[in-house]
């Protein structure tokens, strides 16, 4: 079962690299040297908190434009191009397919995020010159970043087991940035009352909880990042994550492929 | 032919109990990142840039940080803290995205000034941050009034109290009680009626909850401090009358000097010493008054505190 | 024990906010047995690729009930001894045809020993040596059709589906896919393949099934089919001055310069012949007319709903 899982997997990983999509790296990395350069020129004394900021800003809506952009296709352009067909008609469960598909886009995303990450320490080295200790919280701040991209991308893939690629993406990214924002929502429910206010509540939980996965603006001021924050953090985003595809596994299991 | 019924619980297990885990992480994590989130509050309060970066949802963008605003206020009040930094920050970021969010101004108001832990503690921010929601919402006439409140109740400058009140009065549409506060505050500076008058044009015109409870409170407490002299006036009245001290209140009844056992506004009988001063049973349940406190408690702005 | 049996397998679909109900298969009663090569006929639509589909496990039956090798369809066990080729597939264009087999071939469960060499075997055997190393985004369509027909057959299964697995190709590419077929069978294989061209039916199949419009009309067995003559014989003779006398006659004729054919009934046939020894003429041939396949399909698609015993 692994290596059935870890087959297609892999040549999920292996479409995304040789669809050309993440030739994106090499438009980023142009873009952060740019950014690097002028930031150089303007803002004397808070180059680095800019350009931490800017560097993982970016590093997260590319990620998070991956994960959609190939997440909304997972299943759905199987469906289309007829692949799947010769797939399942081997002893391949449907639960592996989807397990086997999401595990090989995160794959893609980590390493997608790892290049990225590589080019920005560059520029960064390149504007400051020199690293500090406490640039150590810069690896929780992108680890925090992959692991959003892991809740994206399940997300994308719940959408795409049963919707068309478009509509996965736009609830996808409504999702993201909706998310964002839900423990504000959290926040408004409890000044509520009543039933609306329950509903609030449901809402904001069901949503997925972004807002402690990003501390860039800590580490931009070369503040630690708590060691309780990377365990629970990490505790969210696999069982979102994992609440995510196992849906996307009920909802596939019993498709009627037409 | 369907799916197998064992896939199908064993996912639909995974959905719910995962779904159920991350309700009880994001619990956690609330804890876990009140740091973090108050630099976030911190770093973003460069407001002009906010706007811009929320492309013209500005207005969504300010209700967000309002709300934020009185999450911060009420969860660190909760927890008895005793100073509110990012409180103004807050509040200054959503009047800039929104300089008509007048209930920004109105909660800013009353707890920047406030004395802690019921408040910021800072009056003369508090006064500059509603004068500026005034010259946004001129028509605002509950603005004046939260004005005139720090003025007179905070900073005990009562010509500016006056002056608020004043020009508050002259808004069309505007609570007729302005300009009794007005004159109240111009000849009975610092008396129980026009604290009283004040007060009640709080609970009267103001929405928030949290808000009207706290007047509420400072009502009951004047009811006492006009109370307390008054009985002991009455006391002084029998002892010329009678030569003597009465020994409690039941022989005032019976003597028809009272109609009934009087009581303060918790229900609990007033308490009368052998030196004639009437007390309140209960200090506890009564903040904020000034009269009839028994001996080792002391009135501040907090509310009674026994001395220790 | 059939290798495929079907009872009563229907497929219902409701479809938009009105709930329109679409049968795509009525209940279908059908058993194929091992080492036969059988024919799934019927025009575009008639639901030969809902059947496909339901025996795969890719869509769920309403009612009834399939069974492959006696076990059901969704059965994991099922699936390692099955091949199937989809209507014009297509395949991750990405991949060389060497990762595409291979990675089915993982999937199928063949250790990574045996591997290369069925990849190797497969190609070869389906007539593509050596372009193991080239994108599938550059083959030409016949060339994807045997690459799908690779998958089918790369980990050695004892039933085969095709699914119009001609579409597409030119003459030379049906008659190699024939070939396969027929070499396939004689593997000791069963090959269950849906078709609308007769005459590779005809050519290939033991039995056929004949489908329209989401119902049976009709199961038979081919040499039996076309085994009957229709009573008529086809004379082709060189010399036109016969021509006048058998027109006279009117049997159907036609003429190219010199050479004439006539359909001839059969108790007339030897009226026909003194005609053209009268005239001189020369004898070609004298052939019985079959029916074809094609007549078979065409009386089935006409006649009701078959009450069909297997």
């Amino acid at each position: 079962m692994s290596s059935r899982l870890a087959s297609i997997a892999y040549n999920t990983y292996r479409e995304a690299v040789r669809d050309r999509v993440l030739y994106n790296l090499v438009v980023f990395a142009l873009l952060l040297v740019t950014a690097a350069l002028l930031v150089g020129q303007i803002s004397i004394g808070i180059e680095r908190v800019v350009m931490v900021n800017l560097g993982f800003t970016a590093i997260t809506f590319f990620g998070v434009a991956i994960a959609i952009f190939i997440g909304i296709g997972l299943v759905s352009k199987e469906i289309e191009k007829k692949t799947l067909y010769t797939v399942l008609a081997r002893p391949v469960r449907r639960w592996e397919f989807i397990l086997g598909k999401f595990l090989g886009l995160v794959g893609t995303l980590a390493v997608n995020t790892l290049f990225m990450a590589l080019g920005f320490f560059a520029a960064l080295f390149f504007l400051v010159r020199d690293f500090e200790r406490s640039d150590v919280s810069l690896f929780a701040a992108l680890y925090f970043i992959v692991l959003q991209l892991v809740i994206v991308t399940a997300v994308a893939l719940l959408f795409s087991s049963f919707s068309s690629p478009l509509l996965s993406a736009v609830l996808s990214l409504s999702l993201f940035v909706i998310g964002n924002f839900a423990q504000d929502l959290r926040a408004f429910a409890s000044l509520m009352t009543g039933v609306s206010r329950w509903l609030a509540l449901a809402v904001a939980y069901v949503l997925p909880n972004l807002s402690s996965f990003n501390v860039v603006s800590s580490v931009a001021h070369s503040q630690p990042v708590p060691v309780a924050l990377v365990l629970w953090n990490t505790a969210y985003a696999l069982l979102y994550a994992g609440a995510a595809v196992a849906g996307a596994v009920l909802v596939f299991d019993r498709r009627n492929l037409k | 032919m369907r799916s197998s019924k064992r896939i199908t619980v064993l996912f639909a297990a995974v959905v719910i109990l995962a779904m159920a885990g991350s309700v009880l992480v994001v619990r956690r994590l609330d804890g876990a990142r009140l740091r973090a989130e108050e630099d976030r509050a911190l770093y973003l309060s460069d407001p002009k840039l906010l706007k811009r970066l929320s492309l013209g949802y500005s207005g969504l963008m300010a209700d967000i940080y309002w709300t934020r605003a009185v999450q911060y206020f009420g969860s660190r009040h909760k927890e008895g803290a005793r100073d509110y930094p990012l409180l103004y920050p807050l509040l200054d970021v959503t009047t800039q995205l929104d300089p008509h969010l007048v209930v920004a101004y109105q909660f800013g108001g009353v707890f920047l000034a406030q004395h802690p832990p019921d408040g910021a503690g800072q009056p003369d921010k508090a006064a500059e941050f509603v004068e500026r929601g005034i010259r946004a919402n001129p028509d605002a006439w509950r603005l004046y009034f939260n004005l005139g409140y720090i003025h007179y109740i905070e900073r005990k400058d009562y010509v500016a109290a006056r002056d608020a009140f004043e020009r508050g009065s002259r808004v069309p549409g505007a609570h007729p009680a302005l300009k009794l506060l007005a004159a109240a505050s111009a000849q009975q500076a610092g008396t129980p009626e026009a604290a009283r008058l004040l007060w009640s044009s709080v609970y009267e015109s103001t929405e928030d909850q949290s808000v009207k409870a706290n007047a509420a409170r400072h009502l009951i407490a004047l009811r006492v401090d006009e109370e307390v002299p008054q009985l002991e006036a009455l006391v002084q009245r029998f002892r010329d009358n009678t030569g003597r001290m009465p020994s409690n209140f039941h022989e005032m009844v019976a003597a028809g000097w009272l109609r009934e056992l009087p009581r303060d506004p918790t229900g609990l009988p007033y308490v009368l010493r052998d030196d004639g001063r009437v007390e309140v049973q209960s200090p506890e349940g009564l903040p904020y008054i000034t009269k009839g406190l028994p001996p080792g408690y002391q009135s501040g702005p907090v509310g009674i505190k026994l001395q220790k | 024990m059939y290798a495929i049996e079907t009872v009563a397998l229907e497929k219902l679909y409701v479809s938009g906010f009105w709930r329109k109900k679409k049968i795509a298969l009525h209940p279908l009663t059908l058993a194929v047995e091992e080492g036969e090569v059988f024919g799934y006929l019927g025009p575009n639509g008639a639901g030969k690729t809902t059947t496909l589909k339901l025996l795969m496990g890719l869509v769920f039956p309403t009612r009834g009930t399939a069974k492959i090798l006696g076990m059901p369809v969704d059965d994991s066990r099922v699936k390692s001894q099955i091949g199937f080729l989809p209507e014009q597939p297509y395949f991750y264009d990405y991949l060389t045809a060497h990762e595409l087999l291979d990675y089915y071939a993982q999937l199928s469960g063949i250790t990574s020993k045996d591997r290369r060499r069925r990849v190797e075997a497969v190609l070869d055997r389906v007539g593509l040596p050596d372009v193991g190393r080239q994108q599938l985004r550059k083959f030409s369509k016949g060339m994807l059709q045997r690459v799908g027909i690779a998958q089918a057959i790369i980990h050695d299964p004892r039933i085969v589906f095709l699914d119009e697995p001609m579409s597409g190709l030119d003459p030379i590419g049906r008659r190699e896919v024939r070939d396969l077929i027929q070499a396939l069978k004689d593997e000791g294989k069963t090959i269950f393949f849906s078709t609308h061209i007769l005459s590779d039916a005809e050519a290939l199949c033991d039995r056929v099934a004949v489908l329209h419009k989401g119902e049976l009309r009709g199961v038979g067995v081919v040499a039996d089919l076309t085994a009957r003559t229709s009573g008529k014989v086809e004379i082709i003779w060189n010399g036109a001055e016969a021509i006048p006398d058998i027109t006279a006659r009117g049997w159907e004729l036609r003429q190219t310069a010199d050479t004439a054919r006539a359909l001839v009934p059969e108790t007339e046939v030897d009226a026909a012949l003194d005609i053209l020894r009268r005239n001189h003429a020369r004898l070609v041939s004298l052939n019985p007319v079959r029916t074809t396949l094609e007549d078979y399909f065409v009386e089935r698609l006409g006649a009701p709903a078959a009450e069909v015993t297997r």
